[in-house]
């Protein structure tokens, strides 16, 4: 089976998983959610820095993982927090559903992302990846509004279509590894050790399939059309796992796929496509962040740019790979911040639209004045807004750097002027709705006491999001030595 | 079982399957796409007994497996689901049915055109095995990409995958029972989960219509 402690890791969610679903209160279950975190993080950081450990069989720890699983554990106990007050917060909302059915999918969620980290195996990672979207299917139906259903539906077909051409590319890539007269398999290491037999025609048809099948996961355009339908009507707690963990699962896979083609000699075809597909993403997301009218969307979007980044990243290469793996920390942690911040925004003015909407009966004005109405949760957002639009002195700024750099030295100057100009464009269309929502006032509405209190910035609400926005900061001022090792030692061992 | 020995068998029974996934594009009835659906199901149970050289408990256990889950649990979920939501037919297909099964033919011609350019080992050689797996494959595409009743695009995702199951047949041990195992697990609750939205649909908009799901926009 390989490694019991990524075995112990996956458990470790899932039996509270199980747990949550079979005790009767909400209140146990709010202290169940964030001790599997607590301990999910302890298991992180044992691997990551206790005794390294040897790579043998489906489950084991390699350098790549290292990254992805500290973002996942962060965010999971960031997540569990956050649930603790926008759980207590939508209790009253009569039709949503139950925070039985949330949790126990949630804590399910981080255990099958868990096992995508550490399989070393295509298959069992197909398995985990197909049981992640399963379990992220009620947390988008959560409040159950035909808008959410839309959503839930597009998801689950566009992404089970993806994950069945994944398989087909998965088994495309064992029958390359028979055809070579070696025992086939599907262990990464393994066909690393094949690739130079392996039969090219065969690689390739599998390359294609799998980065559609991953790259529907990731969200990269133009396989992102779920995403701004999800994102947007998923809480914004289920929007920071997702964009934040799921989609840097599936990076991660994706990466270790690319190990193996560019060992089996097709690199050069593969990393166009790459670089070419984290073009259009970025070009993509860029038109549609402009005039954005819907923070969620606005969000998912903002992921779309960033996956394509990390393709980008991957693509070129050298220091640019180096940049991508600090990439999928800065990003996951920021995105982990901004959706539980459009959260917060949202239950403040009942509305995720800037220019607001009439839900049922109630009409609910515009977004203004974010920063007089919920000063912290506005500070948050502001600086989020910069952070994750690459301004300096954030991680994410870092990241960026590299990638653009790396591009330079893989001598491809109309991909880094395309780059530069693209990131310049969403700083700007993402910064004119953002500038919108936190200046000005607030409309004035007939004063509802209970409604403020119950979505005023409580330690559990604005709390984790202070402290990933802390993080992403600690990383960009170089004062995270630990995080920029773990992403050089990813990149690394992600080279052929 | 060697291949060898039955190779007639194994290919007249996928000659079945591909004839099964034109009947699936030109019928215009919910419930004989769903039959033929479990039909296949029960086909790809009996070629994985089939294709195994060394008949262990193992391979035993996954073409009942197989048989149970594709050609058993899958339909009656289905089923299920039509019955809730009282739809026979496919009313509006994007195009044809006629025109869905002459597509459905070139498809597998071109399947069996792109199988002849990849390199095979020389005992697959002659099977039928790549040509039917894509030609699924396509058929699976084509009811997803022109069909708008819910369950209808499900049957599409089930064909697509059986289509994948049929090329993993080549693959004989490669892949470890428990992987197996764990494929057709997701596969069948992937199916149920479905089958549930597919209710919620019919209760908010009095419908399994996809057209109406065109609200998010931007």
């Amino acid at each position: 089976m390989g490694d019991w402690l990524g075995l112990v890791q996956a458990l470790a969610p899932l039996v509270a998983a199980g747990l949550c679903a079979l005790v009767p209160t909400d209140h146990v279950r709010s202290l169940i959610a964030p001790t599997a975190a607590v301990a999910h993080l302890g298991l992180t950081l044992f691997s990551l820095f206790g005794p390294s450990r040897p790579s043998v069989g489906m489950l084991g720890f390699d350098a790549a993982a290292a990254p992805v699983l500290l973002v996942v554990s962060l965010l999971f106990v960031a997540c569990t927090v956050y649930d603790i007050g926008y759980l207590g917060a939508t209790r009253h909302e009569g039709r949503a559903a139950s925070a039985r059915i949330f949790y126990s999918c949630q804590l399910a969620l981080v255990a099958a992302l868990t096992v995508v980290i550490w399989s070393q195996h295509l298959g069992l990672t197909w398995v985990a990846m197909e049981a992640s979207a399963l379990c992220i299917a009620p947390l988008l139906y959560f409040h159950k509004t035909a808008h959410s259903i839309e959503a839930t539906w597009k998801y689950l077909l566009v992404s089970s279509v993806g994950i069945a051409l994944a398989l087909l590319g998965s088994f495309f890539l064992a029958y390359a590894s028979l055809h070579s007269g070696s025992v086939a398999s599907l262990r990464f290491d393994d066909l690393v050790a094949q690739a130079p037999t392996l039969s090219a025609p065969w690689v390739h048809a599998a390359w294609v399939l799998l980065l559609v099948g991953y790259g529907t996961k990731m969200g990269l355009a133009p396989l992102h059309t779920w995403k701004p339908d999800a994102y947007g009507e998923a809480p914004g707690v289920v929007g920071a796992m997702l964009a934040g963990g799921v989609t840097a699962g599936a990076f991660l896979v994706l990466a270790r796929v690319h190990r193996v083609v560019v060992a089996a000699g097709i690199g050069d075809q593969a990393d166009r496509l790459l670089i070419l597909i984290g073009v259009v993403s970025m070009a993509v997301a860029a038109a549609f962040l402009i005039q954005q009218r819907d923070l969620k969307r606005m969000l998912a979007y903002s992921s779309v740019e960033h996956m394509g980044i990390l393709a980008l990243g991957l693509g070129a290469g050298g220091i640019a790979a180096t940049g991508a793996m600090l990439h999928v920390v800065n990003n996951g942690l920021l995105k982990g911040l901004m959706f539980m911040t459009v959260g917060n925004v949202q239950r403040a003015y009942g509305t995720k639209r800037v220019d607001g909407e009439v839900i049922g009966e109630t009409r609910h004005p515009g977004i203004q004045g974010l920063l007089r109405k919920r000063p912290i949760t506005g500070m948050l957002f502001l600086f989020g807004f910069f952070a994750v639009t690459g301004s300096p002195p954030f991680g994410l700024f870092l990241s960026e750097l590299a990638i653009a750099y790396g591009l330079y030295a893989a001598d491809r100057p109309v991909v880094l002027g395309l780059y530069l100009a693209l990131l310049v464009v969403i700083f700007i269309g993402m910064g004119r709705t953002v500038l919108h929502v936190v200046q000005g006032v607030p409309a004035a509405l007939p004063h509802d006491e209970a409604h403020e209190h119950r979505t005023r910035d409580t330690v559990t609400t604005v709390g984790p999001a202070l402290v990933l926005l802390a993080l992403v900061l600690l990383v960009g001022l170089g004062l995270c030595p630990p995080v920029l090792r773990l992403a050089e030692a990813a990149a690394e061992g992600l080279a052929p | 079982m060697n291949p060898t020995l039955l190779p007639g068998l194994t290919d007249a029974l996928l000659v079945v399957l591909v004839l099964l996934n034109l009947f699936c594009l030109g019928t215009s009835r919910v419930g004989a796409l769903i039959r033929a659906v479990g039909i296949q199901g029960l086909l790809l149970g009996l070629l994985s007994f089939l294709v195994h050289r060394h008949a262990s408990a193992w391979t035993i256990a996954v073409a009942f497996l197989t048989a149970g889950i594709k050609g058993v649990a899958i339909p009656r979920v289905l089923f299920r689901a039509m019955r809730d939501v009282r739809i026979k037919r496919e009313i509006e297909p994007f195009i044809g049915l006629t025109t869905s099964m002459v597509l459905g033919a070139v498809g597998t011609a071109l399947a069996i055109g792109f199988a002849e350019r990849l390199p095979l080992r020389a005992a697959d050689a002659s099977s039928l095995i790549v040509p039917a797996s894509l030609s699924t494959v396509l058929t699976g595409f084509l009811l997803l990409t022109t069909r708008l009743k819910a369950i209808t695009l499900i049957a599409g995702y089930v064909l697509l995958e059986n289509g994948v199951f049929v090329f993993g047949l080549l693959l004989l041990d490669a892949v470890p029972f428990f992987v197996e195992v764990g494929v057709l697990l997701d596969l069948v609750a992937g199916i149920f989960v479905m089958g549930i939205i597919v209710n919620h649909i019919q209760r908010e908009f009095a419908s399994i219509d996809t057209s109406h799901l065109a609200e998010l926009r931007d």
